[in-house]
């Protein structure tokens, strides 16, 4: 049989964003996936030489949309460890809570394009009327819809009062009633399941050697969560990570269903626990020395280095994002399923091509 | 009296098709908010393809850089004449918060034509659908029909 090479993007229907895989398929069958990167590099690292450490965070922000807290959150984190900050208690709870909302918008938002990537239209457009109620929080909250840049050197620049924790609760307990209405669609309907089940299988043993972060590899058998380093808030609140065993798209996807209603739970136990005091700890002096830090981003691990010279300007931000990560164990997973099924598997690890390339 | 007809279609049902040409994903999901049910563009007969000779409207997101200039010169000149182009965001207008970085060689409009700048970073799903409408005044005009 010949094989053909078929390309697959950089503009694609299913995908939003700019992901270029040369296929070699042989009748339906993908035999192997090389992928070509390059198309959302803007160089943002270098940034750092022209902007100070304060405007960088505007900068991060932007080096994805979609998790543009949890960036900002990492970033800050890495400078507050450089500079010593002590950020204060409330502050470390409403990153928390803002971290979570994300997630959460995140999450919905991927469930969605999962179930349009297999043609199932008004599922998409369900889990969307979902994530509106989110993206109204956060507008109420933080005044934007998707870029919120809450997070500050020290600390938070927004405070939630009594009266707008008691409207997201309200918000969060209709969500959760609306989720529940879709969760057997999802994860239990026949149709969905047999485009779902046993394809793009990652083992538990392929997961570990080729890297995989997040719910790639939580999908997989590893209860691995960078939540429970305890950064922010995470360690005074209770939660599990969630796991599950097949290491296939269905498994994926139960994880990051039920990461969304982890979320919910987390930012009710983030607003019972909301300690008074300051929003943000005074910030003397300029960075110097190196830093890392790694949050849990809805995606998996999100990890800086950052080093500075004691002047304005840092001297290197590096960036490693969950999706460049999650590349390896998506070429592993490729080889082998039919042609039809590959954006169902290319979705199923959350590819952030925007964060990858920066 | 069938171009009559036609032109019709156009004005009544345009169809659009998003490119992200580099842009963070923020104004990309808002372009897809625009399509779910609380803003629902579908009502005005939008429908978002993927092949751009079904397209009448081209809605780019994000800063040009030098690799998918390219792709992006190369969608415009596949789409089917009248065409309008409207560029969403920040970095798409001038390159936004990213200008300065060394990959980035500005707007969309360095590239091709465009017809529609909307503001906003992100933008937000209401000043889409306005960008949209804006657009299909452009068409208008470039049929003869305006006045």
């Amino acid at each position: 049989m010949a094989r053909t090479i078929l390309p697959f993007g950089p503009q694609h229907p299913v995908l939003p964003e700019p992901l270029h895989l040369k296929l070699t398929i042989e009748d339906e069958t993908v035999m192997e996936a090389i992928p070509a990167l390059g198309y959302v590099h803007r160089g943002l690292e270098k940034l750092c030489e022209i902007r100070d450490y304060n405007q960088m965070i505007q900068v991060v922000e932007r080096v994805c949309g979609i998790c543009s807290c949890l960036h900002a959150l990492c970033y800050c984190e890495g400078i507050e460890k450089m500079m010593g900050v002590e950020v204060p208690p409330r502050a470390r709870f409403l990153r928390l809570i803002w971290g979570e909302l994300h997630r959460m918008h995140s999450h919905l938002l991927w469930l969605g394009l999962f179930a349009d990537a297999f043609g199932f239209e008004s599922l998409f457009m369900q889990y969307w009327r979902i994530r509106e109620r989110i993206m109204d929080i956060m507008e109420a909250t933080c005044g934007n819809r998707v870029i919120v840049s809450v997070n500050v050197i020290g600390g938070v620049r927004r405070d939630l009062d009594a009266s707008q924790c008691a409207w997201i609760l309200e918000q969060l307990a209709i969500a959760e009633k609306e989720l529940k209405q879709v969760q057997s669609t999802i994860l239990s309907d026949y149709t969905v399941c047999s485009r779902t089940k046993g394809i793009g299988v990652l083992t538990k043993e392929q997961a570990y050697q080729l890297g995989a972060v997040g719910p790639t590899l939580r999908g997989s058998g590893w209860a691995q969560d960078n939540r429970q380093l305890g950064y922010s808030a995470f360690g005074e609140v209770e939660f599990e990570p969630v796991v599950e065993n097949d290491g296939d798209s269905y498994s994926r996807c139960a994880v990051r269903f039920r990461e969304t209603l982890q979320s919910i739970d987390l930012v009710r136990q983030g607003i019972a626990k909301l300690p008074a005091g300051e929003l943000a700890a005074k910030v003397k002096g300029k960075p110097q020395g190196e830093a890392t830090s790694r949050v849990e981003q809805p995606r998996g691990e999100l990890f800086y280095y950052i080093k500075g010279d004691g002047s304005n300007n840092l001297d290197r931000v590096r960036i490693r994002t969950p999706t460049f990560a999650n590349i390896p164990p998506l070429l592993a997973m490729l080889p082998g399923i039919q042609l039809a099924d590959v954006p169902v598997v290319v979705l199923s690890i959350d590819p952030c091509i925007s964060c990858t390339e920066r | 009296m069938l171009e009559k007809f036609i032109n019709a279609g156009r004005l009544k049902s345009p169809w659009i098709m998003h490119f992200d040409c580099g842009s963070c994903n923020g104004c990309d999901i808002e372009v897809l908010a625009c399509l779910t049910p609380l803003y629902d563009i579908e009502r005005f007969g939008i429908i978002n393809v993927g092949n751009p000779k079904h397209a009448d409207v081209l809605l780019v997101t994000g800063t040009v850089n030098h690799r998918n200039k390219h792709v992006l010169k190369n969608l415009y000149d596949q789409m089917p004449d009248p065409k309008a182009v409207i560029a969403i965001g920040a970095c798409g207008l001038s390159g936004g918060v990213f200008r300065e970085a060394y990959n980035v060689v500005g707007g969309v409009d360095k590239v091709i034509p465009v017809d529609v700048y909307v503001p906003g970073c992100p933008s937000r799903p209401e000043a889409i659908i306005d960008g949209v409408v804006e657009a299909l005044e452009r068409v208008k005009v470039k049929l003869g029909l305006a006045g």
